[in-house]
């Protein structure tokens, strides 16, 4: 492979691709060829993406069709795995959902063979970052301008992209200038505190050293959180591009990016594009011909979320403990092995290369007067389209949850939506219509985090969500500060206490008070912003935790010490089902006769109600 | 606490492993990565011998494998079983799925069958949440799983 060794070079070579009908199929003409992309990140992989492709593949030989399938990364459409895009020549691309083997066959058979209409197809709504694109879709995808378009294992589709334009264009400027831009963008951090990128890159310019490095954090830590999965699994080269900008910018050769080991497939892609990079000459000595060198490094997590702090981070990566440091001295003075560092996220990352190519006064367009740009969410939880969206800052959440996601899963009344994970609060009907942006879910007592969302429903009982955050807290808390430490688990403990129905009003003032203290005195990051979830449950659901304490109800039916179940004999036909169905035999009673559940005995499994066809069981 | 006897061609591997890092003490992580994957587990034994290449205290190791969730010191089931309790699958009921297959494995988490073949234990998020509840076999990730599949599931593993 020849080096590209000039911006010239690359824009030959993005030609060549681009009028290379293998490479780059020109299915906006009739003459060209059916174009078939399977997404194949980790979830639709378990959906079983796999086999519709090799569907695909072999229906297209079998047919002796002229057609190129190829893989992608996630479009975004998780609730609908596995999704595949086709493009006929001379017709706009469309997505189907729930594409199985037997629906591949249907797909080649119908639609692409005779032009039939079928169902299944998905509807696009984002716009892309083409300035022809003029759509009044809701969405926009910057940071995922590439995920789902491009096979993130083929460094041409890259290119065909404008893929390392960015790169030998800032390679042109001097890095003050090329720092400029990134601070007029108005780019904040993505991976929770919103730090602006510009100025954090400056501040590690400033600081004098002889080696310097740049950090990626692909930890995503947040459970429920998978936007840097997709990014990475889908567009790596995005990632890499960036991490070498911002290299450039700061005067560091070493980049290094901290990933979760459970992130086997981000990991594989990452090395691959790696690789490639390095083949290309965007990696290694003299890139683009500039005297600039940069490498690129990975190291793995290993499972603690801690370690998404980015002391921690820096102190795992050296082969530590994960525990975090006091800040300052921040990592732009004293970082990987005591010199100057920069840490970012990967969404943070994957938004560079665009802003060089379509200049700051573009991304600046987008957004509020505070928070530029778009974030990438993932919406998870009792929400019809479970799925990875981008959306411009400033859209409100009513739009996010009801247009973008579908509403609520089941026609169940919309409760509350938490964002921020662990270290963030939920969010209530009251707040559907506060436009999103950094500062915004601060003051409503959440905050914007990584971008995960998870939605819950009225079947959700808030304390117990409460609870859960804690008992994840605990376990993640290095345990070198006693606030969060100890703290913690006795938050979790009163939690507990409270779901099992023995809490009293007493608990609900200690619990606030001692949150209280827990955010003013702990060390590092999780333990300052740990008891957000009681606070925000607390403010937002208080009644709800009143019936726990004096009541002792769960009102969401969620708690089971807090659950009985009954039979009522009347509607008992004395069928059997649930004496059968019972793991500690805890209900008697003879066939066509009424059963009984003996309360001693249940231990609220709650598989007697499910098996019951007769709805003679309730829950109380 | 039971003790491993490692046998030389085992200590050897040890050492290799070491060696590829150039027994350097800043690649621990990537050093116990590469052995777990060898080993399938960590047990002292095997930490003592890290320590020693990498000219480290035993404790500085077993601190960092005690630190990781990731890391085990105890050996894992033929099929090791995960349930996600990340947030999103604990909103749609992955409690009942940790309780259906404490149920019909009769082990608790942290457990493994007596024959070696299942462990269960849980870990936090897998980036699948769009398919909530997800629980993964080996390395095959299992999404949307109902309580009431789970003997069908289990039952694909021979
Ligand atoms: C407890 C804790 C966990 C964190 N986890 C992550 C994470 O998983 N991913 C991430 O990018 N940042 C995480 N952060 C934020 C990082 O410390 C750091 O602010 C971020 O990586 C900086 O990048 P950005 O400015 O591009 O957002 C976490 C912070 C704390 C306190
Ligand atoms: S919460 Fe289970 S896969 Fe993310």
């Amino acid at each position: 492979m020849n080096k590209i060794r000039s911006l010239e070079g690359l824009l030959n070579r993005k030609q060549q691709v681009v009028n290379n009908p293998r490479l780059h199929p020109k299915s906006n003409d009739d003459a060209g060829m059916v174009q078939v992309k399977v997404g194949m990140a980790t979830c639709g992989i378990a959906s079983g993406a796999r086999e519709t492709m090799n569907a695909f593949l072999e229906k297209m030989e079998r047919e002796n069709l002229n057609a190129v399938v190829s893989q992608v990364g996630c479009v975004g459409y998780c609730y609908a795995e596995p999704t595949v895009e086709v493009h006929k020549p001379g017709c706009e691309p469309v997505v189907f959902g729930y594409v199985n083997t037997q629906k591949a066959v249907e797909i080649v058979d119908k639609y692409i063979k005779r032009g039939e209409e079928i169902n299944g197809i998905l509807p696009v709504d984002y716009q892309t970052i083409d300035a022809k694109d003029e759509s009044k879709h809701k969405q926009i995808r910057i940071a995922l301008r590439n995920c789902g378009f491009i096979d993130p294992e083929n460094m041409d589709e890259y290119i065909a992209r404008d893929g390392y334009a960015a790169l030998g264009a800032v390679l042109k400027m001097s890095q003050v200038e090329a720092i400029d831009i990134m601070k007029k963008s108005g780019l904040r951090g993505r991976g929770g505190g919103g730090f602006p990128a510009g100025l954090k890159w400056e501040y590690a310019y400033n600081n004098k050293a002889d080696q310097k490095y740049v950090i990626c954090n692909a930890d995503e830590g947040d459970p429920g959180a998978f936007m840097d999965r997709s990014i990475l699994e889908g567009d790596p080269h995005s990632v890499i591009e960036a991490m070498a900008i911002c290299g450039y910018c700061i005067g560091a050769s070493k980049g290094l990016v901290y990933i979760r080991a459970e992130y086997p497939l981000a990991i594989k892609r990452l090395q691959i594009a790696i690789e490639q990079a390095r083949d290309f000459g965007f990696l290694g000595e003299d890139i683009f011909g500039s005297g600039f060198a940069f490498e690129l490094e990975l190291r793995y997590g290993a499972g603690a979320f801690v370690c998404g702090e980015e002391t921690a981070l820096i102190h795992s990566m050296e082969g530590e403990r994960g525990e975090p440091t006091v800040k300052p001295p921040f990592p732009a003075e004293s970082g990987y092995m005591g010199q100057p560092s920069n840490v970012n996220n990967v969404e943070t990352f994957a938004n560079v290369p665009a802003i060089y190519l379509k200049g700051h006064e573009w991304f600046s367009s987008i957004g509020t007067e505070t928070s530029k740009g778009t974030k990438v969410f993932a919406l998870a939880g009792k929400i019809n389209n479970v799925g990875l969206i981008e959306v411009p800052m400033g859209i409100t959440l009513r739009e996010v949850i009801f247009e973008i996601g579908g509403g609520i899963k089941g026609d169940k009344q919309f409760k509350a939506v938490q964002t921020g994970g662990p270290s963030g609060g939920c969010l209530i009907e009251k707040h559907l219509d506060t436009p999103i942006d950094y500062e915004n879910l601060t003051a409503a007592g959440s905050m914007m985090g990584s971008g995960g969302m998870i939605v819950m429903d009225q079947d959700d009982c808030m304390p117990a969500i409460a609870k859960f955050y804690l008992e994840f807290t605990v376990e993640e808390s290095c345990g070198k500060c006693s606030p969060c430490r100890v703290g913690n688990k006795r938050l979790h403990e009163l939690l507990h206490r409270i779901c099992r129905g023995r809490g009293t009003e007493e608990d609900l003032d200690y619990l606030r008070n001692l949150s209280f203290v827990i955010k003013d005195t702990a060390l590092c990051g999780l333990g300052q912003t740990s008891p957000n979830p009681v606070l925000s449950t607390l403010d937002y659901f208080y009644d709800e935790y009143l019936a726990h304490v004096r009541d002792k109800k769960c009102p969401a039916g969620q708690c089971k010490a807090l659950k009985q179940y009954f039979i009522i004999p009347e509607k008992c036909i004395g069928c059997t089902a649930c004496i059968k169905a019972c793991p500690t035999n805890a209900i008697t009673g003879e066939k066509r006769l009424a059963h009984l559940i003996n309360q001693d005995k249940c231990i609220r499994c709650g598989a007697c109600f499910e098996k019951c066809k007769f709805n003679a069981i309730i829950i109380q | 606490m039971n003790t491993t006897v490692l046998q030389d061609c085992q200590i050897q591997t040890i050492k290799d492993i070491c060696a590829s890092f150039d027994n350097q003490a800043s690649e621990l992580i990537n050093v116990l990565h590469k052995t777990q994957e060898a080993f399938g587990y960590l047990p002292a034994e095997v930490q003592q011998v890290i320590a020693k290449e990498l000219n480290i205290s035993v404790a500085k190791v077993y601190g960092v494998v005690t630190f990781y969730a990731f890391f085990t010191m105890k050996p894992k089931g033929k099929y090791p079983i995960a349930v996600c309790m990340g947030t999103a699958c604990y909103v749609r009921g992955a409690e009942k799925i940790v309780d259906g297959l404490k149920r019909e494995l009769d082990i608790e988490v942290g457990g493994v069958t007596p024959d070696g073949k299942f462990s269960l234990n849980c870990l936090r998020c897998v980036g699948a949440c769009g398919l909530a509840p997800v629980v993964m076999i080996g390395e095959k990730v299992h999404g949307r799983v109902e309580a009431n599949q789970l003997k069908d599931i289990l039952a694909q593993y021979e």
